[in-house]
């Protein structure tokens, strides 16, 4: 029913935030809650989060998709969280699990938040932590190819076909106007 | 088998379901305030459908930030005033006929028992007391409630929390949800209806079961809801009177909608509240709660009273009653927010301001104001306040300050002795 026009892309190179708990704070400070516009959030992204190796000046410019841990996007229901990645060309965060209303936020944007088991993301992090990665996102054969240099690693994930949808309609206003 | 009050609204207001427990459902009543509205307004402008489903089930405030304090907050409010106008949503509250969403929605009569309602805010859970399914969603979901009138929901799953006891004297509903919050936890609840039954909750007045379901998202409820029963009708009577002939066809009417006895619930939990003694939260987290005498002695820097969870006039009269007579330490600073200009008008009539500003309290008008921490009465790095509003995440009221949640009785009288300490109408 959804041509996909709006569909986002999911592929390009990985921020690794290899820490639990990440809060919408630290995504997006309140203080920019004054901000009308999406766009306007772009340089304050994860502006005072804390964490080793992790400069949002640089990093942010050069990744199009994050692998974090569990618990992402905790703390309170403002879907600037996802819109300050959005307008930073990051559609893609895959974790260990997320806060439920950030979740529901990133499919409502036609944005994509894949859960993936524990063991998978510890040998991600050993693995391409750091290297310089790129992940490559086939939608509809679910799947996740993680490459460096000469190291590869293919990924199946599963989302619901609720949020399949969504994702197709590039989100939940587009999908709610084509059929309510 | 019989149904929960959330599985019977969700019933009567199913349009569609998408896969699995998704249920698509129909609006009653689409709340906006100007935090997270305008994006929303931005966005369908953007889009060509600058439109709105009803014009007269959008009911729209400024509250957060209000006055506006700076050209920003002065743009959201101006967004969100052009746009009331331009599609002719009656109920717009601008700048002195404003209050705090959450108080000034019910004292309107704007929810009904069988409403489904949404708001781009977290504790749009409030108006679940009078029976409604009422929920905070994100800015997406407000968009397209406002477009459409719908809204997608997990088919609910009900978290039952059954109370039972007298208060001791001194003690109140705020108490009570700092108490089950402590219990279950901040995840305790997550992603269902939190139902409050019991004989406690049938005892409460409309404004103790807006504070408890007011905190039901603190243990990581969708919402709270409480059943409809005489004392609902009683408070809606003068925007009912019209719709039905009497009080008891009102009652029958919306007691239909409450929970069978054979509904199934996803957990049952019982609390006994009769020994509770005043609480309060020490840390970051609103399921760390201790009895007042633990942190008796605290220290505070600011006495907030006000916020959707008790910034009503029971709780003013609660505080003024501690307050009467005497003045607030020379170590504090403390400030009072009638929650709607209604609770401010019956505040100045009963004296109750008067009260508050003997005792040297700040008064200021209806906002959410330092609740959130964007105006009137942040605090600096370092410092601490008592405050009767709902959430003591680290820097919810200012980088680097540290809450104390509590009612409005315990800080009135933390007002009093400059630190925490159980009131005067507790004598236990
Ligand atoms: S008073 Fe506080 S918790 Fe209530 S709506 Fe306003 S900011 Fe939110």
């Amino acid at each position: 029913m959804y041509l996909g026009k709006d569909m986002k892309n999911f592929s390009g190179n990985v921020l690794f935030l290899d820490r639990d708990d990440i809060n919408t704070d630290e995504i997006i400070p309140a203080k920019y809650l004054t901000e009308n516009t999406k766009e306007a959030l772009a340089p304050y992204l994860l502006e005072d989060m804390e964490m080793e190796e992790f400069d949002p000046a640089i990093d942010i410019a050069a990744s199009q998709a994050i692998v974090t841990r569990s618990n992402f996007g905790c703390g309170s229901s403002r879907e600037h969280a996802p819109w300050a990645l959005e307008v930073n060309g990051i559609n893609l965060v895959i974790a260990e699990s997320f806060a439920r209303i950030f979740r529901q936020n990133m499919y409502n944007c036609g944005m994509l938040a894949v859960e993936i088991d524990k063991a998978t993301l510890d040998r991600l992090v050993t693995r391409f932590a750091g290297l310089g990665t790129t992940v490559e996102t086939d939608f509809e054969s679910s799947l996740f190819t993680f490459a460096s240099g000469d190291i590869e690693e293919v990924v199946p994930f599963s989302i619901s076909g609720y949020d399949r949808e969504l994702i197709h309609a590039g989100g939940w206003v587009n999908y709610a106007d084509s059929r309510y | 088998m019989g149904k929960t009050i959330a599985e019977k609204i969700f019933d009567a207001h199913k349009v569609d379901n998408p896969s699995g427990d998704i249920r698509v459902i129909q609006l009653d009543a689409v709340f906006c305030h100007e935090i997270t509205t305008p994006i929303a307004i931005n966005d369908l402008v953007k889009r060509g459908k600058d439109r709105v489903f009803d014009p007269d089930k959008i009911k729209v405030v400024i509250d957060h930030v209000s006055p506006a304090k700076d050209s920003k907050t002065a743009v959201q409010g101006k967004i969100l005033r052009e746009w009331a106008r331009r599609h002719n949503i009656r109920d717009f509250f601008d700048i002195g006929r404003n209050g705090v969403c959450h108080a000034l929605f019910p004292e309107k009569g704007f929810v009904r028992p069988g409403y489904t309602v949404i708001m781009g805010d977290s504790h749009t859970c409030t108006h679940g007391a009078f029976g409604a399914f009422a929920a905070g969603v994100g800015t997406t979901d407000l968009e397209v409630g406002i477009l459409k009138g719908v809204c997608a929901f997990h088919y609910p799953k009900t978290m039952r929390i059954d109370i039972r006891g007298t208060l001791q004297q001194g003690v109140y509903a705020k108490d009570v949800i700092l108490f089950v919050i402590g219990t279950i936890g901040v995840n305790g609840a997550a992603g269902r209806v939190v139902e409050f039954t019991g004989p406690t909750v049938k005892q409460m007045n409309m404004a103790a079961r807006m504070t408890l379901c007011n905190m039901a998202i603190e243990a990581g409820g969708t919402s709270g809801i409480c059943h409809p029963d005489e004392t609902t009708v009683k408070y809606l009577w003068p925007f009912i009177k019209n719709t039905y002939a009497d009080k008891a066809s009102a009652l029958a009417s919306f007691q239909s909608l409450i929970s069978d006895p054979d509904a199934s619930y996803d957990q049952v939990v019982e609390i006994d509240v009769s020994d509770l003694t005043p609480r309060t939260t020490r840390g970051f987290k609103p399921d760390n709660v201790v009895a007042v005498e633990k942190m008796e002695g605290q220290a505070v820097d600011q006495v907030y009273i006000g916020s959707c969870t008790n910034g009503r006039i029971e709780d003013l009269r609660t505080a003024a009653a501690v307050l009467k007579g005497n003045t607030i330490s020379e170590k504090v600073r403390a400030i009072v927010s009638p929650a709607t200009p209604h609770i401010f008008q019956q505040a100045l009539d009963e004296g109750l301001i008067k009260i508050f500003m003997d005792a040297g309290f700040c008064v200021t008008n209806p906002t959410c104001g330092a609740c959130l921490g964007m105006s009137n009465g942040v605090l600096a790095e370092g410092e601490i306040c008592a405050a009767t509003t709902n959430r003591n995440f680290n820097g919810r009221m200012g980088k680097g300050g540290m809450i104390h949640l509590m009612s409005p009785a315990t800080a009135a009288a933390t007002a009093i002795a400059g630190h925490i300490t159980n009131s005067s109408l507790f004598t236990n």
